[in-house]
């Protein structure tokens, strides 16, 4: 039962991360690129190790799954953050057709 | 299991191409750090697999090194040094 559960989170996580890769292709700019990979992949990858800290039983692997699923939960939207900040101040510009810049409207003040 | 590798080999190689093919040097650093969480989670599939738990160790400190290498790259292209 719980096999089949790990199994079923594993293929799901998997389904999250092919998700985020083709926001990562098809989307025109690079903060749509940044919102919609970081948080597909991110949420795909902790699915991911959570199925195979189910599926392979009390042991090392489960432990240090665990730990890894953590240390992504806090890394990853902390290194989308900084991207996010550097390619603002680097000078790339939004898309043509976005709609709002509440970034560059703080900034402007 | 052949299915979850090919769908990992998929995002890989979506991101390999978005190394390649982007345009700015943000895009890039996007697709650097997407691809080293992909990675990640290519270490923890394969620790199931073999049974083997070095593997996830593999993949704990691959997280940390692209978690840092990121960090260096947003600096870098926010055009500040690492101190400040």
């Amino acid at each position: 039962m719980i096999d089949i559960f790990g199994k079923l989170l594993i293929a799901v996580g998997i389904l999250f991360n092919i998700f985020g890769c083709i926001g990562l292709v098809r989307f025109p700019d690079v903060y749509n690129r940044l919102q919609a990979s970081t948080k597909c992949v991110t949420l795909g990858t902790i699915m991911l190790l959570a199925g195979v800290a189910m599926t392979s039983g009390s042991g090392p692997i489960c432990a240090k799954a665990v730990i890894c699923a953590v240390f992504i939960l806090i890394t990853a939207p902390t290194a989308a953050h900084a991207i996010a900040k550097g390619s603002y101040a680097s000078g790339v510009k939004l898309w043509e057709q976005s709609v709002v810049d509440k970034y560059g409207e703080d900034k402007k003040d | 299991m052949t299915a979850f590798f090919l769908g990992l080999f998929a995002c890989c190689f979506m991101c390999l191409f978005r190394i390649g093919r982007g345009p700015s040097a943000p895009d890039r650093t996007v697709a650097i750090d997407i691809l080293g969480i992909v990675i990640v989670g290519f270490c923890g599939l394969m620790g199931l697999v073999t049974g083997k738990d070095f593997y996830l160790n593999v993949g704990l400190a691959w997280a940390l090194l692209s978690f840092i290498g990121t960090i260096a790259l947003a600096k870098f292209l926010e055009g500040r040094s690492f101190d400040d």
